[in-house]
């Protein structure tokens, strides 16, 4: 079997407030494979986002901290290294994408600039042949005139433009991992087809694995290999994108599918909602966190926290009673086959 | 003054004419945005047409949904109907009533109306608008925030107005206890809601949607595009729906019209425009939407548009869309004559000089 690329062992990353913790991601743990791309979906404070920044050691102290866990990459523990060890895999080895491209990018330096030196930081080349890095990088994220935009500064770029610029970057490096977060949430829908094309094209080349942190399913769906889904700071349930979409366990997940518009939707049938809101990080339920929302909660649903377990001929589900739900997907197209 | 009073009332129906089932027309609706130079001397040098020429209808009791992406003129479209923002030119026809054997009434026209009969016009037609953080005064509570358009037209007492507050909490699935409580107790998902209920307060006719879903997780906006349906059915309203989602708009729109850089280009029954779409942005656009299935995903034939949409300020002749169209004839026919906005088949309309129907999935 092979070796996963990156291992992420109980995961606990708090934030002090004013109002008291905030359990932002509460003791995760998962394989990221080499070449996977693996989506991380929930909605707003579920936790994906911290995740991603903790694996990036990205979270400031003293308002944030990583509590527990580990995060191991070829052998060493990303968490345990030191500043400077952890500058040299942040965006050599493990690139990231941020959601907004107009505030990730500095508007006083060229587009050129600030690729050269994240090109210089990682790589052995001096400035001339960093950029021919560059423009190549900018070619490949198919900017016309790629050696001539490097001359521009960021507002000069549209949005989409932008976020393709984020991309040459996070890939100038040829990093093994890329984690992309929201990568396309700020786009019109025309340009997020471009720039998820782009993305699989690129990382399908190069073989490098993807964690997509996103809250649009449909992304997903397209995209990724295998998904976990999140819920108030733990794992509900992971599996295979054909796990997820078709044979989804745990109650919340199959209400995040109901809960969904869909174009191809012939009648106007009447949406599943998932009652209530998410809680508060910071004053969380006992039990299973879903628990309040749920139409199947019991009991012992209150009392104990399900913990991830797999289950036969399906995917991976925290949920206490995932062998008795009867959880049918009535819209997918491929659950009829 | 009887002169004046007949020739005004001669006029709006003569020119309004509007058959008993539609409620609102908009008539080659313009807003341009000047560019201004200059801090002191302010020289107008340029103007961004954010609408161009846009005609439609709604009838009484559907769902309009008007699609697009951002900077295709569909909020602006929506509050030049309202007329918070003034139309450059163009006619919006509105006949909230029929008489009592169902035959039209007189429409008024909201794009060149004085302030009173606007102030009448706007108890039929209210507005929920995207951002239930920014549309909601902080400093205000929920009864002070549902209950001012109550108090603003003058309707009921003070007890009356509570009553009314109570209800429209309990309609818009919020408990009446709520009433006393600020906008930042509140979630996302409950503050739309408290949106939902102002605009019902005056019991209007219509009410324009302006993305009232966007900013909302997906079980959330589950829940009030499910709330906005039962509205509708029980009390018989008549809904703008302005969203760049195109599910959700396929969700929970009767027509549909697709706008882009300032034009309608394609405006037809929902099923006909997801499932027969002739215009090839309106292809474009359906086939770059997710959909939250990966069998259908892998087999999906994409079209891919080149480029970005170009600035308003400065359209591409002819045929706006044509700098990006697979299909374009350009130079030529496209970029050249502007495509007249034509009726295909019975109520689907296409603006495109080259239709044809495809099938996306």
């Amino acid at each position: 079997m092979t070796e996963p690329l990156l291992s992420v062992k109980d995961l606990r990353t708090y934030f002090s407030t004013e109002e008291g913790i905030v359990r932002a991601v509460d003791g995760i743990s998962f394989d990221l494979m080499p070449g996977e791309r693996l989506g991380v979906v929930g909605e707003s404070g579920s936790g994906k986002s911290v995740t991603a920044m903790s694996i990036m050691r990205l979270v400031e102290p003293p308002a944030g901290e990583i509590v527990t866990g580990t995060v191991t990459y070829h052998g060493r523990n990303l968490l345990a290294i030191t500043e400077d060890e952890m500058r040299a895999v942040r965006g050599g080895q493990i690139a990231m994408i941020f959601q907004d491209p107009m505030t990730s990018l500095n508007p006083v330096y060229t587009v050129g600039d600030q690729l050269i030196e994240t090109i210089m930081l990682h790589q052995d080349v001096n400035k001339r042949d960093a950029r021919n890095v560059a423009a190549q990088a900018l070619s490949d994220v198919q900017i016309p005139n790629a050696a001539d935009r490097l001359d521009d500064y960021p507002h000069q770029f549209s949005g989409g433009m932008r976020q393709r610029v984020m991309i040459a970057m996070g890939l100038s490096c040829n990093p093994e991992v890329l984690i992309a977060d929201e990568p396309t949430t700020a786009l019109d829908v025309t340009t997020q087809a471009q720039i998820m094309d782009l993305m699989l094209r690129l990382a399908a080349d190069r073989g490098t694995a993807v964690i997509l942190i996103t809250h649009d399913l449909g992304v997903v769906a397209g995209f990724c290999d295998n998904v976990q889904v999140m819920y108030a700071g733990g794992i509900v349930e992971r599996g295979s994108n054909d796990d997820i979409f078709y044979r989804p366990q745990h109650p919340y997940t199959w209400g995040l599918l109901g809960s969904m518009t869909r174009l191809d939707e012939e009648q106007q049938v009447r949406l599943h909602s998932i009652r209530g809101a998410p809680p508060s990080v910071i004053d969380l339920p006992d039990g299973c966190r879903f628990r309040p929302r749920c139409d199947f909660a019991t009991d012992r649903c209150a009392q104990e926290l399900p913990l991830l377990r797999k289950i036969e001929g399906r995917g991976e589900v925290a949920c206490h009673h995932a062998e008795e739900l009867d959880l049918e997907i009535t819209r997918a197209v491929g659950a009829a086959g | 003054m009887t002169d004046v009073e007949n020739t005004s009332q001669f006029e709006s129906t003569a020119t309004g004419g509007m058959p008993a089932d539609v409620m609102l027309r908009v008539e080659n609706l313009v807003k341009e945005f000047p560019i201004n130079r200059g801090i002191f001397l302010k020289r107008k040098v340029g103007a961004v047409q954010a609408v161009s020429d846009i005609t439609f209808e709604i009838k009484r009791g559907e769902t309009l949904g008007l699609v697009g992406e951002s900077g295709c003129g569909k909020s602006t479209t929506a509050r030049s109907i309202l007329r918070l923002l003034e139309p450059t030119s163009g006619d919006v026809w509105f006949q909230s009533e029929t008489d009592d054997e169902g035959e039209p009434t007189e429409a008024i026209n909201i794009a060149t109306a004085n302030k009173d009969t606007l102030r009448e016009m706007r108890r039929e037609m209210q507005i929920v608008f995207q951002d239930p953080y920014a549309s909601l005064n902080p400093r205000m509570t929920v009864a002070g925030i549902i209950s001012e358009p109550l108090l603003v037209h003058g309707m009921g007492n003070q007890q009356e107005r509570i009553e009314r507050v109570k209800e429209l909490l309990k309609v818009v699935g919020l408990s009446p206890e709520h009433a006393n409580r600020y906008p930042h107790e509140f979630s996302g998902g409950q503050r739309q809601r408290i949106g939902i209920a102002r605009a019902l307060a005056l019991n209007p006719k219509m009410i324009v949607l302006d993305e009232p879903v966007s900013a909302l997780d997906v079980s959330i906006q589950a829940q009030v595009l499910n709330l906005l349906d039962d509205l509708q059915s029980e009390l018989g309203l008549t809904y703008l729906f302005i969203a760049h989602d195109l599910s959700v708009v396929r969700h929970i729109s009767d027509r549909v019209g697709v706008m882009y850089l300032g034009r309608m280009v394609e405006l037809a029954d929902r099923d006909a425009l997801y499932d027969e779409p002739m215009h090839p942005y309106t292809h474009a656009l359906l086939s770059a939407v997710p959909i939250p299935d990966p069998e259908l995903e892998r087999n999906r034939q994409r079209v891919i548009l080149e480029g970005d949409i170009p600035s308003p300020a400065n359209p591409p002749p002819g045929c706006r869309f044509h700098t990006r169209c697979p299909i374009a004839q350009a130079p030529g026919i496209c970029s050249e004559v502007v495509p007249e906005f034509r009726e295909m088949t019975p109520d689907h309309f296409v603006a495109c000089h080259f239709p044809e129907v495809k099938k996306l999935f």
